[in-house]
């Protein structure tokens, strides 16, 4: 098999890209997945989308675009969180439908051909250049260090908002911050994984993650390793099977999901209360 | 004279159309044991969350702790008081275990950018051990049950190491062992730390017999206020919970209500 792929700046280019990304994905999708708030994401992804289209259609950057439309995601969706006021599900269902229509009135309305907005909703980590992984860069950077800094006011928050409230700690602020990353590792993803598939990134390997450790800490840990193989090995799998490398680096992390979800500890606990039940 | 530790003057809180106290006043002394019973919906936690800067008053005046409740330092507050919030369920598979949990009530007391050292983990084994629960410190929290979590949430508010202790239906959803086993445990933690504590219930069974005063609530009202032994009688309950007299005589054996 000729791995000499492996030398070309491209490629190499794609594999910080999985890595960076991998990271700022996967961390992100820990607070998804213990805040239990995956339809926001999908909210916010889908926002970062439409904002992107507008920008390749009006003719401004649609990384521009693509972070004022999840921040306004953010500013929409963090007030239903964080009040309870709506049934979330439902409220964000409106959003996330709004955001797709906004996102394809946009494609429809732009002259020309649609290429460049399709790799937006597909990806294409093989073209990424030194300013994306720059970005991924800077973003990552930023995800990883303020969990390191404020582990224990987003472990609180996490763990319950009105307890994290009642004890004195600005959860509100970090509930915001969270939804405020997310946008920015939408963002700075959104050329290379594509609108549509950047969720299942961030919340695939959270959820592996989930199922193999009752320790916060190494689900971070975990979850981060789990991004970065998925995008790793979904590279590899795009370059052996001549597949497009979005498409496989999803179906990576779905996989990893499953066989997490196969051998995970947390099952046994199930079983051991299903056995005593029948017991009784 | 005792110091009065928590003032409430007219205090008004509504939730969108509904009004959850109506002009609310209440004076508490350092070292009271209070306890507020009244029916589901009579505003008894949103009082809690008033004292504890969590409530939003639309009027009135709150003081707590020597400090008038505004906008703006409803935080600060919350460091020096400790609060038992109702049972949530929580996940099983939280990955949190329980000594972290009660770590929780470290954490606004450390502020920002400090994390727990030795003596804080400390104080966290003291308090697990005070509410025994040493034996489960490593277990995951959501492999609890009702009335150990219930421990553990009274160990995280005491890490907090606080002035006032709130406790919002500690016993709801428990079963009778569980129940009188976190009743004794709260009178003597009020006792031992000699704590100002207000213990709400909407079950009598569950009303400390300790409580200095029981404050009785209904619609959003104060409706009385006084001694337990001259409160709790059957014509005041039964115009508490809209039942007949003759239905409250039938459940007063196991109550604490004088005839």
């Amino acid at each position: 098999m000729d791995f000499s792929i492996f030398g070309y700046q491209f490629m190499q280019n794609a594999i910080l890209s999985a890595f960076l990304g991998g990271i700022a994905c996967a961390t992100v999708g820990v607070f998804v997945v213990l805040m239990h708030m995956p339809f926001i994401g999908v909210t916010m992804s889908h926002a970062a989308f439409a904002g992107a289209l507008l920008g390749l259609w009006v003719g401004f950057d649609p990384l521009i675009g693509a972070f004022a439309f999840s921040l306004v995601a953010a500013a929409i969706v963090g007030p239903l969180a964080d009040r309870g006021e709506l049934s979330p599900d439902t409220s964000l269902g409106i959003i996330f439908s709004l955001m797709l229509g906004v996102a394809f009135l946009f494609l429809g309305l732009m002259p020309g051909t649609k290429s460049s907005a399709l790799e937006l909703l597909w990806g294409s980590i093989l073209t990424n250049t030194r300013g994306d992984i720059i970005l991924l860069a800077v973003v990552a950077v930023v995800v990883v260090g303020l969990v390191v800094i404020f582990f224990k006011e987003i472990q609180a928050t996490v763990f319950n908002r009105n307890i994290a409230l009642s004890v004195g700690l600005p959860a509100t602020i970090i509930l915001y911050g969270v939804l405020f990353l997310t946008g920015a590792t939408v963002t700075a993803s959104l050329r290379s994984i594509g609108g549509l598939l950047i969720f299942s990134l961030i919340l695939n390997p959270a959820a592996a993650a989930y199922q193999l450790t009752y320790s916060m800490k190494w689900m971070f840990i975990l979850s981060a390793i789990f991004g970065v193989l998925s995008g790793w090995v979904g590279l590899l799998v795009s370059y052996l099977l001549d597949v497009p490398s979005g498409a496989t680096i999803v179906i990576t992390s779905s996989v990893i999901f499953i066989i997490a979800t196969v051998f995970s500890p947390k099952r046994k606990v199930r079983h051991w209360k299903e056995e005593s039940l029948a017991d009784e | 004279m005792a110091d009065t530790v928590i003032s409430i003057k007219d205090a008004v809180v509504s939730y969108r159309e509904d009004v959850a106290l109506r002009g609310v006043s209440l004076d508490v002394i350092a070292g009271e044991f209070v306890g507020i019973i009244g029916p589901n919906g009579a505003g008894k936690t949103t009082l809690l969350t008033v004292v504890n800067g969590m409530g939003k008053l639309l009027s009135g005046r709150v003081t707590v702790l020597g400090d008038s409740l505004r906008s703006g330092n409803g935080r600060s507050l919350r460091k020096r008081v400790g609060y038992v919030a109702q049972v949530d369920n929580i996940d099983p598979r939280m990955p949190m275990d329980v000594r972290e949990v009660v770590m929780i009530g470290r954490f606004g007391v450390l502020g920002l950018f400090r994390r727990p050292g030795k003596s804080d983990w400390q104080i966290v084994d003291e308090m697990l051990e005070l509410v025994g629960m040493t034996h489960l410190a490593r277990r995951p929290i959501g492999h609890l049950s009702g009335g150990e979590q219930q421990r553990v949430a009274i160990a995280r508010c005491l890490v907090q190491e606080p002035e006032l202790f709130l406790l919002d239906e500690p016993t709801a959803s428990l079963d009778w062992k569980a129940q009188s086993e976190i009743l004794e445990l709260v009178k003597e933690i009020h006792n031992s730390r000699k704590l100002t504590t207000l213990f709400v219930t909407h079950d009598l069974d569950a009303l400390p017999h300790t409580c200095d005063r029981v404050v009785l609530m209904k619609d959003g009202l104060i409706v009385d206020d006084g001694p337990p032994d001259q409160l709790i009688s059957t014509s005041s309950l039964s115009q508490l919970y809209d039942l007949p007299e003759s239905v409250v005589e039938a459940r007063r054996p196991h109550m604490h209500v004088k005839e």
